[in-house]
């Protein structure tokens, strides 16, 4: 692509970079994991999988925490993260995502609860009703869980950011397919092979959607697709789809006949998932430093509008 | 219709309030500004906005760079190798030159790059000392570029200066976003960040399509121009417009500024210069429309403006119609999977 002719105040960026940081790109894989493994731990249940349930139900939570970590330590006065609970706001990504994160959370961390109650707690009234409370819980969480998985791309889009906002269309699947893949990726990795095998379907179908959904991305992308394609993002994202493939093609091929090679599938997965989050964030933040992700296709707009037809 | 994206007359009723006064905002009228930096003062002094550093930056005699979140005004200095317009309307037709002379932005790159957001900290912060030699600029001077060397050498030059501020938009994508309630739509029809709700969770700051507001340093809460609030509850105009000596600056209500701006934009039409401009007046743009809005003498870009920009939401039905694709996709996919497995 030729260098783009564009005017600009000395170079300067027209936009702020986001002021979030890397904290924001983790909680995308975090949140992404938590929702996915809490569909498989629904799954595993209802169908009579109990190692796959534990593992899951555990690994959401542990998303969920991670993910509550970094929200609250990024923002800029984190002892106000409960103003966010204030008021439920349509038009703000970020607060419709916090009540579908809230309702996930509850059922999610509930259900995983019931995992870990200590042997001696067990015939207390309280945790034999957590007990029969944790599979309606469970599912409650497996019902949001495709919130939490796709929000976060409007999150994502629903700002100036050029390289956020300009990928609107294809973002969410690519979200929901990474979250599948970690989700699945992380069954496969925790739980015996006899038991993966739905896991192991969720998985290569995320991945399998993941890889689609970004290569589409990227192909529509016009001016602004190079900062998908180059630089430090470039090869992130490379990684990132490699490990997916790779984790793919694993989860295929010997997920089912190997434990270790169902390990290394899974392993594979999480890592390709995680490289997508932090490779959109940040060629989010890139489009941001330079003006002519900003200018150069308005102008374009303003001179079509502009011309004599 | 039209809340969230086009034309709305009624914003502050939009936004719940009954009984309220008329939309206020600023018409700046950038073909008189002198560049003298009195708006952005009288906005510290008033509003008790912290010091962000006094250097020159190497872009004419732009000491602040942008706005941001400890500069609610801003003062650009784009010097150009032709003729202030009226003076000779036969360079009307010309093209225009880039931006700044190519020197002084080859010396500021440097520093850009090596800022950690790129320089839109700037009006923060002032920019890291960065890049290979500090450089002999040859700026800022008094005398206009060839004088000194005999009127046969002199150079067309003209400077265009413009003071910026938050555009107070109509559809508002910082307001929008705002998770707690903080950014709200005053009774005025401004936009104003309530200090004590704000947890700093930034959305905002990439909410915005012209890069106005940002989160202050060792503070972590958002900021940005108010449109002097307070003052205008009190019946004053904003400290900028009342320092400002040349009225470049013009405080009033909404709808007169748009005629009063739509007269001065056919005079100086009448005048030959042909490149003036309204930026942000027209109430169909992409924001619908600015509450502060300018006249400017080049292509808004120039000025560091986005040339056409939108608020987020306009795309938001549609966005979440697509999240609403992907996420049932989603919980298909776990359906089958286990469907497919069967019971143990
Ligand atoms: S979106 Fe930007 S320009 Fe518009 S009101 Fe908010 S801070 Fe001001
Ligand atoms: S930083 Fe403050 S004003 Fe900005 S969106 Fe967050 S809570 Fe609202």
């Amino acid at each position: 692509m030729p260098e783009a002719e564009f005017r600009s105040y000395y170079g300067r960026p027209v936009l702020k970079a986001p002021v979030w940081e890397w904290k924001i790109a983790a909680y995308l894989f975090c949140g992404g994991l938590a929702a996915g493994a809490s569909v498989v731990a629904a799954g595993a249940d209802l169908t009579g999988r109990p190692a796959l349930r534990r593992s899951s139900r555990l690994g959401s939570l542990g998303g969920l925490l991670a993910s509550l970590y970094f929200l609250v330590s990024d923002l800029g006065r984190p002892a106000r993260f409960h103003h966010m609970l204030r008021v439920l706001k349509p038009t703000s990504p970020m607060s419709v995502g916090t009540w579908i994160l809230s309702a996930f959370g509850a059922g999610a961390g509930a259900a995983a609860v019931a995992e870990v109650v200590p042997r001696r707690w067990r015939g207390t009234w309280p945790a034999r009703l957590l007990g029969r409370l944790a599979r309606p819980l469970g599912v409650s969480a497996a019902a949001t869980a495709p919130g939490v998985a796709s929000y976060t791309a409007v999150l994502l889009s629903h700002t100036a950011v050029p390289g956020w906002n300009e990928v609107r269309d294809e973002l969410p699947f690519v979200f929901v397919g990474s979250a599948a893949a970690s989700g699945g990726g992380f069954g496969m990795l925790c739980a015996p092979v006899a038991e993966a095998g739905p896991a192991r379907v969720f998985a290569a179908v995320g991945a399998a959607g993941e890889i689609v959904a970004a290569r589409v991305m990227e192909h529509r992308l016009g001016l602004v697709g190079e900062v998908y394609r180059e630089g430090h993002v470039g090869r992130l994202r490379k990684a990132s789809e490699a490990l997916t493939a790779a984790g793919l093609a694993g989860t295929l091929l010997v997920a089912h006949r190997s434990r270790a090679g169902a390990a290394a599938s899974g392993i594979a997965l999480l890592a390709g998932s995680a490289l997508q989050r932090f490779g959109v964030f940040e060629a989010g933040v890139a489009s941001t430093k330079d003006p002519k992700y900003v200018v150069v296709p308005q102008r374009e707009r303003v001179d079509a509008r502009t011309a004599p037809s | 219709m039209n809340r969230l994206y086009g034309p709305l007359d009624d914003v502050a009723g939009d936004a719940g309030h009954v009984e309220h006064p008329p939309r206020v905002g600023f018409f700046t009228d950038t073909s008189v500004c002198i560049g003298c930096k009195a708006c952005e003062v009288a906005c510290k002094e008033w509003n008790a906005v912290p010091e962000d550093g006094l250097d020159l930056l190497g872009m004419s005699f732009d000491n602040t760079g942008m706005l941001g979140a400890d500069s609610w005004r801003h003062v650009a200095f784009v010097e150009q190798p032709r003729r202030t317009a009226h003076q000779d309307p036969a360079f009307a037709g010309l093209p225009t030159g880039p931006s700044g002379i190519p020197e002084t932005a080859g010396a500021v790159e440097p520093r850009l790059e090596a800022a950690p957001r790129g320089g839109s900290e700037l009006g923060t912060n002032p920019l890291p000392p960065g890049g290979p030699e500090p450089q002999e600029l040859g700026m800022p001077g008094f005398s206009r570029p060839g004088d000194l060397t005999g009127p046969e050498s002199r150079t067309d030059f003209r400077w265009l200066m413009a003071s910026d501020v938050c555009k107070h938009c109509t559809h508002a994508g910082c307001l929008d976003v705002c998770p707690t309630g903080a950014l709200f739509r005053t009774e005025f029809g401004t936009v104003v960040v309530q200090q004590d709700l704000c947890n700093g969770c930034g959305y905002c700051v990439s909410g915005c399509p012209y890069g106005v507001i940002d989160r202050r340093q060792h503070d972590g809460r958002a900021n940005k121009c108010t449109l002097c609030y307070d003052r205008l509850g009190d019946g004053l105009e904003p400290a900028c417009a009342k320092a400002c000596p040349t009225d470049s600056i013009q405080f009033g209500e909404l709808d007169e500024l748009r005629e009063r701006a739509d007269r001065r934009l056919a005079q100086l039409h009448d005048l030959g210069v042909s490149e003036a401009r309204l930026y942000g007046r027209d109430p169909d743009d992409g924001v619908g429309g600015d509450g502060a809005f300018f006249l400017l003498l080049d292509e808004p870009e120039v000025y560091g403006l986005p040339p056409d920009p939108h608020v987020p939401t306009r795309d938001a039905p549609s966005m979440w119609k697509r999240a609403g694709q992907a996420a049932a996709a989603f919980l298909l996919a776990g359906a089958a999977a286990f469907l497919a497995g069967g019971r143990r």
